[in-house]
């Protein structure tokens, strides 16, 4: 390289702003441009060594593409080494360019100069592509057995990058255990790297290389005896990296194989007992080999000896290895808890750590640790240390937390108590269905209903900041109010100093306060209305005044949703049958398991929530049409369950609903009531008096949820000519349910929520589409997502996906993440597309899918239809 | 496997970038950019291994330069580190006493060292010694 280089180098060192660099590389770039076109066959070298610094530089350098090509053709060594080069730094397998140069690697690893055929391998194992790996492949095969251990071991990686670009050729290369007896360490290290790859991509292959078996016992026996190597000694240790790789194999070839685990047993024992483990590599070889131990059949005591090898690391000052042992030990807890727990007060310790990843694996480790057993010990070290961590890490200890209550609590009490105490450190950081658990739960347990009651005033007497706890809190006093001022009993003694005395004005000053709260959203002042009303007919009749004088505040309140609950509410208070509407709700049954335990079927249920049922049950007594209206009103208690019965969807839809209610309580109503909601907006406006809209309930269109059709059932039998009025005119539960989110406001047309949608599942391979709506304003986009998994056990190779649809639609598709889709769903590829239509019909796609599996061809077609709300 | 090396300074300037799974080249800045801001976050005693997305970080400074290496979550770290530290150990001696400066001039050279020491995602050579002989032999090709 000419002082050219290095004068470019310097002149681009020393430009002090930016835009004087930009003027220096635009001017060099034009002058290497100019040589290019002279065909400066001299200055060729340099200019493409030129060319790669711009490139590091972040310029473009796409023009230089074809000098490096016409390089690597050059028969001088010097230029092929430039030219392979920039080969792989301007080039990848993506571009077309890199076909043109298949013949020339191909000529080159033919020659017989070994340092033009390493030059070729080096680029050819860095960038090849599928194409190029097939017509490649018998040179490499070939060059595997070459004389030259240097050429071997590039050649064995090569093979690795074949194989990872065309999997069908692995039968090709099962040779390569000859490899394995030689005594070049370069191509020991690069021959087990080749075994190990061909055995994970296919397990079916792994019978075949048992026989190796002895060769690694005796190679890791000799390098483990050997003395004093200088060439290999790294820190005292004989070349720790074809120990571990060796380890490696082991790990593979013995599991579920007690002959082969036999074979291993001594030599493991001896490196895990002789190896120096005071030094970075000497612990990377313990750490493989404890893996190996666990994974094997080996005897028990070698595997009581991993987990303490395992127990010295979380003592090991040093954090990586003790992060490291974290690790080990999340992956081998089921193998053997009892051992693991052992080491439970170092690991909690861990949790204590400055740094995040071995907090992290600390929690993820405990998480896996608690039983029914140790609970209570395990959940108080998680709380204490729950009031001294970060934000950033305060989410996924609180969810962790929740999860773990729920599924191992030993009372109901207690899981009561637990979930308090975390609401009250760190309630914005709870997921949003436990609140909704947490209600569910104090429902379906009267007797402890005055208990919690208790204790969540005690909590909001201290802080109403926290508004799920807030929220709960409101709940239950306006449910069990009169529980609160009856019964002191239950708190335990020590607490009592506030609960004695209980009356109802405090009660009352608490909602008050969470009233005049500058924090308090407004969900939770409509969670404080709705308790009020509630107490109305709880409280003894004195109380009644200062109640309704405190809803009524709320009658011109600028809040729609407010506003209208205070003036139903006040209203509701001149009836007289209004203590059978207030009363107690029955206990919630729970569907499902909270969300984000176990397993969820992709199957959209639009289940309505059953206390809405019972609830319009009682209100179905009485004739008066108004009730109705309010029975749906004080639906909104069970706001907060609604997540839970939303049970179908997986749980990162779920996730995405309870960010944004509309869309979720959407989902629950299903998408006829789109058209209504857009008239609300309109009526609403100049509707004040909310009677007036109950009177005239629509027609319920097919499919819409049963609440509806209950309430459409009521209306009718009040008011036969309301059918006709339907859509221009009305009122439905809709409006109150939807201003749930206060800080959103309502849209126009609401945007169906994102979904999940199975597509085709044939020969292996699977298609599900991610729907979602881009835009929220231009509903006419749609788009889709295609994620492509393959649960075969060989790689699915050269797919390729066409999609058509109907004239009133225009699709655009756009590549692949990849044109191979790993085996055993490892992972998965995606392909998005985006729909427009041009009319209110629905969206369907003709997918023409083009796969080779097995080397088969196959062409498969399918109609995928989208759901109507797309 | 690995998927890249990167070697870059504390001002998040990349000096050597060596990918062995196809990115395009906005997401090689993103990844580059994202990466520097990670590993210069990080304290001296934290531990060397950061996840990222699906994969893992293995990353090591050595005075104002940060190597850092993008691994398969199931990769052995520790084989991953001492990887690393092989690697600047052949620079090291082949520059004798590297500096920032010796990548920056001689880019050209430490790319035809990070190919003697990995290829294809996986370490080629486990022995110092025989990579440098390598580079001298090659260096003295006419």
């Amino acid at each position: 390289m000419s002082a050219k280089l290095r004068d470019l180098i310097k002149t681009v060192r020393s430009c002090k702003t930016a835009a004087e660099e930009r003027a220096q590389i635009a001017k060099e770039s034009a002058a290497i441009r100019t040589a290019m076109k002279e065909e400066d066959v001299e200055a060729r070298q340099r200019n493409v060594a030129k060319l790669l610094y711009i490139h590091m530089l972040g310029y473009p350098t796409q023009f230089g593409q074809m000098e490096c090509l016409k390089l690597t053709v050059s028969p001088s060594y010097s230029d092929k080494r430039i030219g392979y080069l920039g080969l792989m730094l301007l080039l990848d397998e993506k571009q077309e360019v890199l076909l043109l140069a298949t013949n020339c690697i191909r000529s080159d690893l033919l020659n017989p100069n070994q340092f033009i055929v390493s030059v070729a391998l080096c680029a050819f194992g860095n960038i090849c592509s599928t194409a190029m790996a097939r017509v490649v492949t018998p040179e490499v095969e070939n060059l595997l057995k070459s004389t030259n251990p240097y050429i071997r071991k590039k050649a064995a990686l090569c093979a690795i990058r074949i194989l990872r670009k065309a999997p069908d050729l692995i039968e090709n290369y099962i040779k390569a255990t000859a490899l394995l007896f030689e005594r070049n360490h370069g191509v020991l290290l690069t021959g087990l790297t080749l075994l190990i790859e061909i055995c994970e991509m296919d397990p079916s292959q792994i019978f075949k290389f048992k026989k190796v078996v002895p060769q690694l016992v005796r190679l890791l026996r000799s390098l483990v005896s050997s003395g004093y190597l200088p060439e290999h000694d790294i820190s005292g240790v004989t070349d720790p990296f074809l120990q571990v790789k060796i380890l490696r194999l082991m790990r593979i070839l013995g599991q579920n194989d007690p002959e082969a685990s036999d074979a291993m047993n001594d030599i493991l024992a001896q490196v895990a007992t002789n190896t120096e483990s005071s030094k970075n590599v000497g612990n990377a070889i313990l750490y493989e080999c404890v893996q190996t131990i666990m994974s094997i059949e080996s005897e028990n005591g070698l595997k009581v000896m991993a987990i303490n090898i395992l127990g010295r690391f979380l003592l090991n000052r040093d954090n990586n290895i003790r992060y490291v042992a974290l690790n080990t030990l999340s992956r081998v807890v089921n193998t053997d808890i009892q051992a693991v727990q052992r080491h439970r007060n170092t690991i909690v310790e861990c949790l204590k750590d400055p740094d995040v990843s071995i907090r992290c694996r600390a929690l993820d480790l405990i998480y896996s640790l608690v039983t029914e057993q140790n609970i209570r010990v395990l959940v108080r070290e998680l709380l204490n240390f729950l009031l001294i961590s970060d934000a950033q890490f305060k989410s996924e200890l609180v969810a962790k937390l929740c999860i773990v209550t729920e599924k191992y609590a030993p009372s109901k009490r207690w899981q009561i108590d637990t979930i308090l105490r975390v609401m009250s450190i760190a309630g914005s950081f709870i997921p949003d269905e436990v609140p909704s658990n947490l209600i569910q739960l104090i429902s379906s347990t009267p007797e402890l209903s005055s208990y919690a009651v208790q204790k969540l005033y005690l909590a909001l007497s201290s802080d109403i900041t926290q508004q799920p706890l807030t929220q709960v809190g409101l709940w239950c006093i306006g449910e069990y109010g009169d529980l609160l001022v009856a019964d002191k009993s239950q708190l335990p003694k020590d607490e009592d100093g506030l609960s004695l005395n209980v009356n109802e004005s405090q009660v009352l000053d608490i909602i008050d306060a969470v009233f005049k709260n500058s924090t308090t959203t407004q969900v939770t002042r409509q969670y404080s209305l709705t308790s009020l009303a509630k107490l109305s007919s709880r409280f003894s009749q004195n109380t009644l005044p200062r109640i309704k004088s405190m809803i009524d505040i709320y009658k011109k309140n600028i809040n729609l949703e407010l506003q209208q609950r205070a003036c139903e509410y006040s209203t509701l208070f001149d009836f007289e049958q209004k203590s059978s509407i207030l009363d107690r709700m029955p206990p919630i049954e729970k569907q499902e398991e909270s969300p984000h335990i176990g397993n969820q079927k992709n199957i959209p249920t639009q289940t309505p929530p059953t206390q809405n049922q019972s609830l319009v049950q009682s209100n179905n007594n009485s004739s008066n049409n108004n009730n109705s209206l309010i029975g749906s009103l004080l639906d909104d208690l069970n706001s907060p369950s609604v997540p839970q019965q939303n049970g179908g969807y997986n749980q990162q839809q779920q996730q995405q609903q309870q960010n944004s209610p509309i869309s979720l309580l959407e989902d629950i109503f299903g998408p006829p009531l789109v058209l209504q909601n857009n008239n609300n907006n309109n009526n609403n406006s100049n509707n004040n008096n909310p009677y007036g809209q109950a009177k005239s309930n629509p027609v319920t269109p097919a499919g819409g949820s049963s609440l509806i059709d209950i309430m459409g059932d009521l209306s009718l039998g009040s008011n036969n000519n309301t059918q006709h009025q339907s859509q221009s005119q009305h009122s439905s539960p809709l409006p109150l349910t939807q201003s749930l989110s206060p800080s959103t406001p309502s849209p126009m047309m609401p945007v169906p929520a994102p979904m999940q949608l199975p597509a085709f599942q044939k020969h292996g391979l699977s298609i599900t589409y991610e729907i979602s709506k881009p835009q929220a304003n231009n509903l006419s986009l749609t788009s889709i997502n295609m994620v492509i998994s393959n649960s075969n056990s060989s790689a699915v190779t050269d797919l390729s996906i066409q999609a058509a649809v109907p004239k009133y639609l225009k699709i655009q598709l756009l590549p692949p993440s990849s044109t191979t889709v790993p085996p055993n769903n490892d992972s998965e590829v995606t392909q998005s597309c985006k729909v427009l239509k041009s009319a209110d019909k629905p969206i369907i796609l003709r997918l023409k899918i083009d796969f080779k599996l097995n080397g088969q061809v196959v062409t498969e077609l399918a109609d995928t239809p989208l759901p109507s709300q797309f | 496997m690995i998927h890249f090396i990167l070697v870059q300074n504390r001002q998040g300037k990349t000096r050597l970038s060596k990918w062995y799974t196809p990115y395009d080249d906005i997401e090689k800045r993103k990844l580059s950019h994202e990466i520097h801001k990670i590993v210069n976050s990080r304290e001296s005693k934290f531990t060397n291994f950061v996840e990222f997305r699906t994969h893992r970080i293995i990353y090591r400074r050595y005075a104002g330069l940060f190597f850092s290496m993008c691994v398969d979550p199931t990769d052995n770290e520790l084989f991953s580190l001492e990887a690393i530290h092989l690697f600047v150990e052949v620079l090291d001696a082949y520059f004798g006493n590297v500096c920032e400066l010796d990548l920056v001039f001689n880019f050209y050279k430490v790319y035809a060292i990070i190919d003697e020491v990995f290829l294809a995602g996986e370490l080629m050579e486990p022995s110092k010694q025989i990579v440098l002989q390598r580079m001298d032999f090659l260096d003295n090709l006419p």
